[in-house]
C-alpha cells in the first residue's frame, strides 16, 4: 500500500488491520513514535495524518493508504518546537515528547496559552506538570536572538476551564463565537511538506 | 495489542451501495470508521468481532447540511472535529458542539464519528444525551429495505444494544429545529479525556422542556416524565423526585450510584432553576 | 546557550570557561529526545530476538495444582521455577519474593510461567490454564497480623507532654495507593552471552540493583552479568526494584532459548502487576497549648506492604521519620508497621513514605488550628523547626533549616490571609502545607551503600562513569555541570558514559534524592583527584600523551552525621530540603468536583545546579501530587487494580493542572556540591495536604485522599430531597 511518509512516497506491505503505530515503528523502522497505552489515551503515539494529529495506535494501516503521514522524524530535528522543547525543559524523560511536539505542530505558530492547553489535552506527560511544555510551545516561535534564559522567565499563568455547564442562546448567531474561540487553529502546512527544506512552512 | 492480527479481516467498500451489499451478502461485518472504540477493544483483547468493514471513506456518510424546514442533517461519518468546526451545528445545535469538544483529546476528536458513538451504544457516550434531547432521528439503510428512520430515543434497547440490524448502516442523523435554550454538562473523571460519570443535555424555553441524561442507566435516558412534571408546573423538588425514578444508576469503577443520583438531581436543578 | 569557542585540545588558560553550575545549560539528552532518535528498550531489536510473556496468577492466594499448556508448543520456550539455575529469590532487603511462583501464589498477578516465541501474535494467543486450590486471602492491612517491619521513634516523655497540653486532638488520615504512570512501560531485553553470561538492557533506575538480583538467580559471578540502561521513559520509583523481576524473567527465557528475548509490558499489565505507592493509615494524637505550642505528638503509621517485603521496611522508615512534620516538639512517639497482605507488593514511589505521613500531619495541623481558632499560618510559625531545634529523632537543625523562610515567602506571595478571608463562603478555598524532605538514604544507608564514582580523561575531555541513571530528571546534565566546574572545563567537554555495569562503578541507586547531593559530591572529589594526577596538563593533553586516565573516589561519610539504627536516634539525613505549598481550589456545589485553580510552591533545594531542571522537578512532582490528591484512585478488587487502564486511572491532563508559581530557594547545605540538597522527591510531599486544607477552608472536612467528588459528597451536608430515590 502506498502513502506519503515524511514527504516521501513509500510502499509498505502489512496487514490492513495492523496499527499504523506498528507499521511506522517496525515496517518503516521509525521508532520515534512511541506507544504509551495502546488505548488512545496518552497521545505518545501521535502522528499527523493529512496535517491532523491522531493516535496512531487507533488507526488501521488500511486507512493510511493515500494519506500523508508525518512522524517526529519528519521534522528533521530543527523545527522551532524541537529546539524549544530542549531549551525550556519541555522534554524530561522524552517518551511523550515526539507526540507532544507533533500535537503542538498542529496548533500552528504562535498559539495562545489556552489553545495550547486545549490542543495538548490529549497528550499525557508525567514528568513536567505541563508548565515547561507550555513555555516550550509559547517560546518556540520567539526570535532566536530574543531568547531569555528559560529559568528566569516568570511562571506561566493559565486560563481556567469554565465548569458551570455551557448555555447557548437560540438566536441565529448563538454559539458561533464560541466555535471561533475553541482554539483549534490549525497548521497551515500540510504533512506533505514536512521534511528537509520546509523552512517556508511556519507550522512545520 | 492482545488481539492477534492473523484472525482479523478488513473489507474496504468504495461506495455505500457496495458496503450495504457486503453487509447483506458477506456479513457479519462490524463497520468501523474512526476506530476509537474498536481498537481499544482490540487492544484489550475483548473485541468479539473478527471481520470488519471500513466505512471511513464512504462519501455518502459525510457532510453536515441544512434540511428543508430548518432541520440539520449530520452524516454518520462526521467527526467531532468536523462538528466543532461546522458553523451550521454551532447555530442550530450548540450543545452538540459542546459535547464534541469534551470527547477525548484532539486526536480522538479528529477520528471519532457521531455514527460510531451512537453505534457503540455505550450509555456513557457523550453525544447521546444531546441527540436524545434534540429529538434526533437515526437514518438507517440496508440493501434489502432501503432507508428507515428510527427516533433516537427508540434506537438503543439496552446496554450496548440497539435496533440496528447486522445488514444495516447508520447513514445520518436528522435533527429538527430545536426551539429553546440548549444546555450541556458532562461530569467526567477529570477535566479532559474523561469518561462521563453523568452527562446531561437539556432544552428549555421552547414549547416544552427536554431532558436527556447518560451514564445513569443501561441506555441514555430521555426523562419524559420529568419533562412532563416540569411542563405542568411541578416544583423543582417534585421534578427531582420524578427524575430519580427515571434513572437507574449503578456503582462501577468510575463512581457510585449514590453520586450519580445526587449529581443528576443537582444538575436538573442547576439547569432548570439556574445556580 | 553562549559558550566560549575553545578548541578541544587548547583551552586557553587565560579565559576560564563560564561556570556551568547555576545556569540552565543545554540538556545533554535534549537533541536525541526531541528528534525521536533516543532509543528506549522497545525501540531496540536484535537478530533472532524472541518476544517474552509472563503468565500470572488470577487469584490472590492459592496453591497451584496444575499448569496446562493449551497450545502447540512448537517454537515456544517455556520456563517455570524448575528452570531456575540459581536461587529463586529476588535479592533486595529480604529474600522472600520468588521470581516465579513455586507451588503457591500470594497475590494476584504473581508471575508463574514464562513463554517466549518469535511471533508476538502467536505468543499472545497461547492459552495457559492453571488450576488452583484457593486459600483465604488477607487483603486488608488492618486485618493482617503479619508485620513486615515495625519500628518506633521516641523523644522526651509523651505523658509529660500531654500533661502540659490545654487541648488534645486526635485524627485518622488515609492515603490511597498511587500508580506511577511513567509514560514508557517497563521493558527489558536479555542477551545470552557465549561465555554463559547474560547481558540485560532495559528501562530501569538502578543497574546495580538488577545486577545484585540476577547473580544469585542465574548462579553467575558478577563479571558474567552485565546490566545496561536503555533510555528510560520515566521512573518515579516505579523502576527502582521491579525491573529486577523483569530482568530475571528475560534472562531465564534467554538462557533456555539461547536467543535474545524482549519483554515489554503493555499498559494494562504494567498497571495491574507492578508496584504502587503504599496505602497508609496514619493516626495522630496531639497535645497543644491554648496559644498553639505543640506539647506532645503521638503518631501511629500503618502501611500496606503487599505480599513480599521488597522495600517496605525503608519506605516505612522514611515515612515515620517525617511523620511529625517540620515541627519542633519535645515529646514525640512515632510507631509504625508495614503489614503483609496478599496483594501485589507496594514499592518505591517518589517521596518513599514521606508523602503519606506528611499528608496526615499537615491535614492534622489545620484541624488543630481550627480547634484552637487560630490561623493555620500562625500555628505553623509557632512550631516550625528552626536552626538549633531537634527533630523527632533528635537531629539538630543546622543553619540551612528554612522552614520559616519558605512559609513566609509562600504566605506573602500568595496574599494568603486576604484570600483566606475573601474566599470564605464562596465555594473557593485556599490552604497550605509546610514540609521537609531528607536527602539521600536514611540513617546509615549511605555508609552501607559505599558508593563509588569515577572520571576518565579522554582525548576530548572527561567522561563521567557512574551507575546513576538518567530517567528524565537530568542526571547526565547536572553531573556534567558539577564536573565541568570542578575541572575548570567547558560543559561541552564533559560527557557521561552509559550506565553499564561492565564499565561504570556502583554509584548507588538513582533514588532518594541522592544523585546530586551524594553522587555529585563524589564526582567533585574525583575531579579534585584527577586534577592532582594530571600534573598541570589538561585531561585531553594527558590522554594524548599517556593514554586514558581513570580516577575513582568512594563516598566519604560526613563526620558529624551520627545515626543509631536500633534506637532511631540521630542524624536521619545529612540534609533536608524545605517546602511550602499553597493550593487554591474551587468546589462545584452540584457535582462536588474540586478543581485546583492555582498552585504555589516555594522550595529550598540548597543550590539549584540547573534551574530549569529543578523547576521541572518541582512542577512535575507538584502535578503528580495534585493528581494523587484529587483524581488518582486505584480501585482494588481482590487486592488487584481493577481500573488498570489510562482511561480509568486518571492522571492529570493539561486541563486538570493548575497554573503554577514556583520559587526556588537556596539555603546551602554543608555536604552537597555547591550546597545542593535533594529535589527529586520533595515536590510531591506538599500538594495533597495543601489541596485538602484548601477543601477544608471551603467547608468540607475531608481526611483522606484521593479526595474524589464521591469523597467530597460524603463530606458535604446531605440533601434529603436531592437524594431521594424511588
Amino acid at each position: 500500500m502506498r502513502f506519503e511518509l515524511n514527504g516521501q512516497e513509500v510502499e509498505v506491505d502489512a496487514h490492513p488491520m495492523r496499527r499504523l503505530l506498528d507499521v511506522l515503528r517496525v515496517e518503516c523502522g521509525l521508532t520515534g513514535t512511541k506507544e504509551g497505552c495502546g488505548e488512545g489515551e496518552c497521545g505518545a503515539c501521535t502522528v499527523l495524518v493529512d496535517g491532523e494529529p491522531v493516535c496512531s495506535c487507533l488507526v488501521p494501516f488500511a486507512q493510511a493508504g493515500g494519506t500523508s503521514v508525518v512522524t517526529i522524524e519528519g521534522l528533521g530535528g530543527k523545527h522551532p518546537l524541537q529546539r524549544a522543547f530542549g531549551d525550556h525543559g519541555g522534554a524530561q524523560c522524552g517518551i511523550c515528547t515526539p507526540g507532544m511536539i507533533l500535537a503542538a505542530v498542529a496548533l500552528g505558530p504562535n498559539p495562545t496559552l489556552e489553545q495550547v492547553r486545549v490542543g495538548l489535552a490529549g497528550n499525557l506527560c508525567r514528568c513536567t506538570g505541563y508548565e515547561a511544555i507550555y513555555r516550550s510551545v509559547l517560546g518556540a516561535y520567539e526570535a532566536v536572538d530574543d531568547r531569555r534564559p528559560a529559568a528566569e522567565a516568570p511562571a506561566v499563568g493559565g486560563g481556567s476551564k469554565a465548569d458551570g455547564g455551557a448555555a447557548f442562546g437560540t438566536g441565529a448567531d448563538g454559539g458561533r463565537s464560541d466555535v471561533a474561540g475553541a482554539g483549534r487553529s490549525r497548521s497551515n502546512g500540510s504533512g506533505a511538506d514536512a521534511g528537509a527544506g520546509s523552512a517556508g512552512k511556519a507550522g512545520l | 495489542m492482545k488481539t492477534a492480527l492473523g484472525d482479523l479481516e478488513l473489507r474496504q467498500p468504495r461506495t455505500l451501495d457496495e458496503a450495504l451489499a457486503m453487509l447483506r451478502d458477506d456479513g457479519p461485518l462490524l463497520p468501523l470508521a474512526g476506530c476509537t472504540d474498536v481498537y481499544v477493544q482490540l487492544e484489550f483483547g475483548v473485541m468479539p468481532a473478527r471481520r470488519f468493514m471500513d466505512v471511513s471513506r464512504l462519501r455518502e456518510l459525510r457532510g453536515i447540511e441544512r434540511m428543508d424546514g430548518g432541520g440539520l442533517r449530520i452524516g454518520a461519518g462526521a467527526t467531532y472535529t468536523e462538528i466543532v468546526r461546522a458553523p451550521l451545528v454551532a447555530q442550530r445545535l450548540p450543545m452538540l458542539v459542546a459535547a464534541s469538544r469534551e470527547v477525548g483529546g484532539v486526536q480522538i476528536q479528529n477520528r471519532g464519528t457521531l455514527g460510531g458513538n451512537v453505534a457503540n451504544a455505550s450509555p456513557a457516550g457523550d453525544s447521546l444525551p444531546v441527540l436524545a434531547a434534540a429529538d434526533a432521528v437515526v437514518v438507517l439503510r440496508s440493501a434489502a429495505d432501503g432507508e428507515r428512520r428510527v427516533p433516537f430515543t427508540a434506537f438503543h434497547t439496552g446496554y450496548r444494544a440497539s435496533v440496528l440490524r447486522p445488514d444495516e448502516l447508520i447513514v445520518a442523523f436528522e435533527i429538527p429545529p430545536v426551539e429553546g435554550e440548549q444546555w450541556f454538562r458532562k461530569v467526567g473523571t477529570r477535566a479532559a479525556q474523561a469518561i462521563s460519570k453523568v452527562v446531561f443535555a437539556g432544552v428549555k424555553g421552547g414549547p416544552r422542556p427536554r431532558i436527556a441524561i447518560g451514564s445513569v442507566a443501561p441506555t441514555v435516558v430521555r426523562a419524559f416524565r420529568t419533562e412532563e412534571a416540569l411542563a405542568s408546573g411541578a416544583s423543582i423538588e417534585e421534578a427531582q423526585q420524578v427524575f430519580g425514578e427515571e434513572i437507574r444508576p449503578i456503582d462501577d469503577i468510575r463512581s457510585t450510584a449514590e453520586y450519580r443520583r445526587r449529581v443528576a438531581a443537582n444538575l436538573l436543578r442547576r439547569w432548570w432553576v439556574g445556580q | 546557550m553562549p559558550q566560549p569557542a575553545v578548541a578541544a585540545d587548547d583551552p586557553s588558560p587565560s579565559i576560564p570557561p563560564t561556570p556551568a553550575v547555576g545556569r540552565s545549560v543545554p540538556r545533554k539528552d535534549a537533541a536525541e529526545k526531541v528528534s525521536g532518535e533516543a532509543k528506549y528498550v522497545d525501540d531496540l531489536t536484535l537478530p533472532g530476538m524472541l518476544w517474552g510473556r509472563t503468565v500470572r496468577s488470577t487469584v490472590p492466594r492459592a496453591r497451584i495444582k496444575a499448569v496446562r499448556l493449551c497450545f502447540d508448543t512448537a517454537g515456544f520456550t517455556v520456563v517455570d521455577h524448575t528452570d531456575i539455575p540459581g536461587r529463586n529469590v529476588v535479592a533486595l532487603i529480604e529474600e522472600d519474593q520468588p521470581f516465579l511462583a513455586a507451588g503457591e501464589v500470594r497475590h494476584i498477578a504473581e508471575p508463574i510461567l514464562l513463554l517466549a516465541h518469535e511471533d508476538r501474535d502467536t505468543l499472545m494467543a497461547a492459552k495457559v490454564e492453571i488450576d488452583y486450590e484457593i486459600l483465604p486471602p488477607v487483603l486488608d492491612m488492618l486485618a493482617s497480623t503479619e508485620a513486615l517491619k515495625r519500628l518506633s521513634i521516641d523523644k522526651g516523655d509523651l505523658e509529660a507532654g500531654f500533661a502540659e497540653a490545654d487541648l488534645v486532638l486526635e485524627g485518622e488520615y488515609r492515603t490511597g495507593s498511587q500508580e506511577h504512570v511513567y509514560i514508557e512501560t517497563n521493558g527489558m531485553i536479555a542477551v545470552p552471552e557465549p561465555d554463559g553470561g547474560i547481558t540485560l538492557m532495559g528501562s530501569l533506575q538502578c543497574p546495580y540493583y538488577v545486577h545484585k538480583a540476577i547473580k544469585p538467580l542465574m548462579d553467575l559471578p558478577g563479571d558474567r552479568v552485565r546490566i545496561v540502561q536503555a533510555e528510560t521513559g520515566g521512573g518515579f520509583g516505579g523502576k527502582e526494584e521491579y525491573p529486577s523481576l523483569i530482568a530475571g524473567h528475560a534472562a531465564l527465557l534467554a538462557r533456555k532459548s539461547g536467543r535474545p528475548v524482549k519483554i515489554v509490558y503493555d499498559r494494562g499489565e504494567d498497571m495491574w502487576a507492578t508496584t504502587k505507592r503504599h496505602p497508609a493509615i496514619v493516626r495522630h494524637r496531639t497535645g497543644v497549648t491554648r496559644d498553639g505550642r505543640l506539647t506532645a505528638m503521638e503518631v501511629d503509621v500503618v502501611m500496606d506492604g503487599g505480599a513480599y517485603v521488597t522495600l517496605s521496611p525503608v519506605v516505612l522508615s522514611r515515612g515515620c521519620i517525617h511523620a511529625a512534620g517540620a515541627y519542633r516538639c519535645d515529646h514525640v512517639r512515632i510507631t509504625g508497621r508495614a503489614m503483609r497482605t496478599d496483594t501485589p507488593p507496594n514499592g518505591a514511589f517518589r517521596g518513599f513514605g514521606a508523602p503519606q505521613t506528611l499528608f496526615a500531619v499537615e491535614a492534622h495541623m489545620d484541624r488543630i488550628a481550627e480547634a484552637l481558632g487560630m490561623d493555620p499560618v500562625e500555628l505553623r510559625e509557632r512550631n516550625a523547626l528552626r536552626p538549633g531545634d531537634t527533630t523527632a529523632t533528635g537531629q539538630e537543625m543546622q543553619e540551612d533549616c528554612a522552614a520559616l523562610d519558605v512559609l513566609r515567602e509562600a504566605v506573602e506571595r500568595t496574599d494568603f490571609h486576604r484570600k483566606r478571608e475573601e474566599y470564605r463562603g464562596t465555594g473557593r478555598g485556599i490552604g497550605l502545607s509546610l514540609f521537609f524532605h531528607g536527602s539521600g538514604f536514611t540513617g546509615s544507608g549511605e555508609v552501607r551503600l559505599a558508593s563509588r564514582a569515577a572520571l576518565e580523561a579522554t582525548e576530548t575531555g572527561v567522561r563521567i562513569l557512574v551507575g546513576s541513571s538518567e530517567i528524565g530528571q537530568g542526571t547526565r546534565t547536572m553531573h556534567a555541570q558539577i564536573v565541568a566546574d570542578a575541572m575548570g572545563l567547558p560543559y561541552e567537554q564533559v560527557e557521561t558514559a552509559l550506565p553499564d555495569t561492565a564499565k561504570v562503578p556502583d554509584s548507588g541507586p538513582t533514588v532518594a534524592s541522592r544523585t546530586c547531593m551524594v553522587v555529585g559530591k563524589i564526582l567533585q572529589n574525583c575531579a579534585a583527584e584527577m586534577i592532582s594526577r594530571l600534573g598541570g596538563l589538561t585531561p585531553m593533553e594527558y590522554a594524548r600523551r599517556h593514554g586514558p586516565l581513570v580516577v575513582s573516589q568512594d563516598y566519604v561519610p560526613p563526620g558529624d552525621v551520627k545515626w543509631d539504627d536500633d534506637t532511631y536516634k540521630g542524624e536521619a539525613y545529612a540534609h533536608y530540603g524545605w517546602g511550602c505549598n499553597v493550593a487554591e481550589v474551587e468546589i462545584d456545589p452540584d457535582t462536588f468536583e474540586a478543581r485546583c485553580t492555582a498552585f504555589t510552591a516555594v522550595e529550598d533545594v540548597g543550590k539549584a545546579i540547573h534551574p530549569v531542571l529543578v523547576r521541572g522537578q518541582i512542577e512535575g512532582g507538584s502535578a503528580q501530587g495534585i493528581g494523587w490528591a484529587l483524581n488518582e484512585r486505584v480501585v482494588l478488587v481482590e487486592g488487584a487494580m481493577a481500573n488498570a487502564t489510562l482511561t480509568n486511572y486518571t492522571i492529570p491532563t493539561t486541563l486538570d493542572t493548575p497554573p503554577m508559581d514556583i520559587v526556588i530557594m537556596e539555603r546551602p547545605g554543608k555536604h552537597g556540591p555547591h550546597g545542593a540538597k535533594g529535589v527529586g522527591e520533595m515536590p510531591i510531599d506538599g500538594p495533597a495536604p495543601a489541596v485538602v486544607n484548601a477543601i477544608r477552608h471551603a467547608g468540607l472536612d475531608v481526611r483522606e485522599i484521593p479526595a474524589t467528588p464521591e469523597v467530597l459528597m460524603a463530606a458535604a451536608p446531605s440533601e434529603e430531597a436531592a437524594c431521594a430515590s424511588s
